[in-house]
């Protein structure tokens, strides 16, 4: 099955969706990426949407739940790279996405996202050692 | 043949061109600064030619038949670039008025009798007049065009997106804003700040009459619209008067940073990007970053 | 064209972008117009068991626009007036769907009977 694939950068998750998404895709994504987090344990998660030029109620829900289900697990969500012509488009709907963070680009999600989450060293270096079960609560 | 105007006026395309341009010169319409004496003439050349070989024995009763649509272009060209020229609308009537005299004119002189003479004219009346009608209507349209074109000039002159700091846009909003200027503004505004990779825009309000709930619903939308984009909104140039219609009307903006000059909405925008202004020792003011 | 799956909803935006696109349609317009089509096409699909759409251009005085009518035979909308409302849903969506799409397009009507189905009819201008 057609899938979005979810890359792994450091502590962060990034997703790029290229296509044009329909709903099955989309509900896909949502499991895969709440999965991917608690297996990285990651603390972010990017979203690129630079590409796609439609998001009505359905994406813009999957997306504010992707940051819900992320946010009870540990992780915030940047959405990054929205095209002017779908955030006028959301704010007509009436859909301000609450819940999610925004940024321009994927540089600035990243910055965003080092801003938010203040990591402390110990736990730095025990992720280096591979040692993940000692910080899965916060 | 039934109707005998038909023939004569074919026959006599030139005593009536000839009329037809003494008419003109005669009549106030004529404006040889705004056109020739020869592009008129040749226009009007044109014109009567196409009209005369679309007139025929059968739709001379019948100004809406096919026949005339390429008379109807012509005329409605005619009008058009007259409304964009800058002809005066009586102006442009009496030109297609003084073409119904002119072949009125040689109807009297080459019929003889009253009652076909009286048939005839009302024939040629009645389908002139709807010309005419078309001249107006066309001649109108064109004049929208113009009031058209101006108006999204306006709009368009009238929303600059400023690059006050890198990173921080300043959109002077003047003048109403309703929801049409309010797409406009939004559309500039986000496609600055993704050319230039603006984190922060700031709209400054004080050239806005009034804010009422409307307004300010279009400014929430700006502002949520930006935030969307991963941009930060501050909205300057609050004036008392809009700071006590806002409270009045009850509407809420303690979403929205707001402040009441630009410059203090600039301040905003330096510690949200961290940076400080500093006086140079003994000498002239810069910026530094931290 | 004919909606009766998920898959079909991709290509039918692309359908109405063309048209768009051809119009000279500007980014922003498109994207309104786009996401209304979406939104009711979805409705369709949910609510209508699939249906059929109909994209035809429009012109009126030197207007054009795109008109998209929806059409299903699904159970129908008890109260519109309820349905038009921001918040309200019967399924459990957030209900900003038919309230949202009025926002985005120019010209919006609705017609249901109970047990017989629905029609929605939308009309964006090229300039507004």
């Amino acid at each position: 099955m057609e899938r979005i694939p979810i890359l792994r950068m450091g502590h962060f998750l990034l997703v790029t969706i290229q296509v044009d998404l329909y709903d099955q895709l989309a509900e896909n994504l949502e499991s895969d990426l709440v999965h991917m987090v608690k297996k990285t344990q990651a603390k972010g998660v990017l979203i690129d949407v630079s590409a796609v030029s439609i998001i009505d109620s359905f994406m813009g829900r999957i997306l504010g739940n992707i940051a819900n289900m992320s946010k009870i697990m540990d992780a915030e969500t940047v959405v990054v790279g929205m095209q002017p012509a779908v955030a006028i488009t959301l704010v007509e709907l009436g859909l301000p996405l609450k819940g999610v963070y925004s940024a321009l680009n994927v540089e600035r999600g990243m910055q965003l996202l080092h801003s938010k989450i203040i990591f402390d060293q110990e736990e730095e270096e025990a992720e280096a050692e591979g040692d993940d079960d000692d910080h899965s609560i916060e | 043949m039934k109707n005998e105007a038909v023939k004569i006026l074919q026959k006599k395309k030139k005593t009536i061109l000839e009329q037809w341009s003494t008419n003109q010169l005669a009549s106030d319409g004529l404006r040889d600064d705004l056109i020739s004496n020869e592009d008129q003439l040749a226009q009007s050349d044109e014109l009567l030619t196409v009209f005369l070989n679309a007139l025929t024995d059968d739709n001379i009763e019948d100004p809406a038949s096919y026949d005339f649509e390429k008379v109807i272009d012509i005329l409605s060209g005619i009008s058009i670039s007259r409304a964009k020229q800058g002809f005066s609308s009586r102006e442009t009537g009496v030109y297609i008025f003084s073409l119904k005299d002119a072949l009125l004119t040689v109807l009297q002189q080459e019929i003889q009798d009253p009652t076909m003479l009286y048939s005839q004219s009302l024939k040629i009346n009645k389908l002139l007049d709807n010309l005419t009608v078309i001249t107006f209507e066309t001649f109108i349209k064109g004049r929208e065009e113009v009031i058209l074109r101006q108006t999204d000039e306006i709009s368009e002159i009238s929303t600059p997106v400023i690059r006050v700091w890198d990173g921080v846009l300043a959109l002077p909003i003047i003048g109403t804003l309703d929801s049409s200027r309010t797409q406009i503004v939004m559309e500039n505004l986000l496609q600055e700040i993704v050319e230039t990779g603006s984190s922060i825009a700031i709209l400054d309000i004080s050239g806005v009459p009034a804010v009422d709930s409307l307004v300010a619903q279009h400014l929430i939308k700006t502002v949520s619209a930006t935030r969307l984009m991963g941009a930060e909104c501050i909205i300057s140039g609050i004036r008392p008067e809009i700071a006590q219609t806002v409270v009045h009307l009850g509407i809420d903006l303690s979403q929205i940073i707001t402040k009441s000059t630009l410059s203090s909405a600039l301040k905003t925008a330096f510690q949200m990007m961290q940076l400080q202004v500093v006086k140079k020792q003994r000498e002239k003011v810069s910026f530094s970053k931290i | 064209m004919t909606i009766v799956k998920e898959q079909d909803v991709v290509p039918f935006r692309n359908r109405v972008k063309e048209y768009a696109v051809k119009m000279g349609m500007s980014l922003v317009n498109q994207t309104k117009l786009i996401t209304a089509a979406s939104e009711l096409v979805r409705n369709l699909l949910k609510y209508g068991k699939g249906g059929n759409v109909k994209i035809e251009v429009i012109n009126q005085g030197r207007d054009n626009g795109i008109r998209l009518t929806f059409v299903d035979q699904g159970p129908g909308i008890e109260n519109i007036e309820l349905a038009m409302k921001d918040g309200y849903s019967t399924g459990k969506s957030m209900g900003l769907g038919l309230p949202g799409t009025k926002r985005l397009v120019s010209e919006f009507n609705i017609q249901s009977s109970v047990g017989k189905g629905t029609t929605v009819t939308i009309i964006k201008w090229k300039n507004g």
